[in-house]
């Protein structure tokens, strides 16, 4: 096994521990969070062995770095340290969550082999900054435009909720 | 590329499975939106391995769109929280029933 497919394995194992760590882990919504900064530091390393470079570099930035502090802002905000309400909804709802996560996985699973393109050489720049440059601001300049009246928009609205008062 | 790439989009199909089970069984808001947080990041993982499997780069460009959506999903998101718990004192959504008929 190469270098980089030992440290896929590695890194894939570390993702779904972690990951499962945020769901079942009802007692401590702090540390739930902490899970999820570690499945997406896993992630990034795993777009790294994919020559998905600025992706990578993305990942650590926008969520290990600013999703996840905005989620342990609010988390410690509202000081829901413990998670009273945790023992989660009815049971029938539980097993409903767990049997479709299940049964999805399973399906999909059992659809995957020979559903797959041929994998093809890449170039040797693939993923770099230069590469996914050209390609965000000359063939897709109008999408990325188009992101930035989201952002302001998700922004006017952040600021909107959280200042009012529902009567 | 030295992984299969059944092995990556099968990852990707674990992650989601698991941010389905969580925002489903979940019922603290917060955690919610942490699990289609990583709902959102499995489904990024699958654009990654089919932009290298292919050579093309669009891949990475929708993991951005992607990313941009999520941060607007959570600013909007956790808005809408804190402005629950200031009303309600609670994060539970067995509290928020105000649509459910």
């Amino acid at each position: 096994m190469s270098f980089a497919a030992a440290v896929f394995y590695v890194l894939a194992l570390l993702a779904v521990v972690s990951a499962l760590g945020m769901v079942l882990n009802v007692r401590n919504t702090i540390a739930g969070a902490m899970s999820l900064v570690v499945t997406m530091i896993a992630l990034a390393g795993i777009y790294v062995v994919l020559d998905a470079h600025l992706v990578a570099v993305l990942q650590i930035m926008v969520y290990a770095g600013a999703i996840l502090v905005l989620f342990l802002f609010v988390v410690m905000l509202l000081n829901l340290r413990s998670d009273e309400f945790s023992p989660s909804r009815s049971r029938l709802v539980k097993l409903a969550g767990v049997a479709l996560g299940v049964w999805a996985l399973g399906s999909f699973l059992a659809l995957l082999p020979g559903a797959l393109p041929k994998v093809v050489e890449i170039p040797a720049d693939f993923g770099s900054y230069r590469q996914v440059g050209l390609s965000l601001y000359r063939t897709y300049d109008v999408a990325f435009e188009v992101t930035s009246f989201i952002l302001l928009a998700a922004i006017v609205g952040a600021v909107v909720l959280a200042k009012r008062r529902l009567s | 590329m030295v992984i299969p790439l059944e092995h990556v989009i099968g990852l990707s199909a674990i992650l989601f499975a698991i941010g389905t089970i969580g925002a489903l069984t979940r019922r603290n808001l917060v955690v919610i939106l942490m699990s289609i947080e990583l709902m959102l990041n499995a489904v990024n993982l699958s654009f990654v391995a089919f932009a290298r499997a292919w050579g093309d780069t669009l891949g990475h460009v929708f993991v951005l769109m992607v990313i941009t959506v999520a941060a607007a999903e959570v600013a909007v998101g956790l808005g809408i929280v804190i402005s629950l718990f200031r009303n309600r004192d609670s994060v539970n959504v067995e509290d928020v029933s105000l649509l459910r008929w």
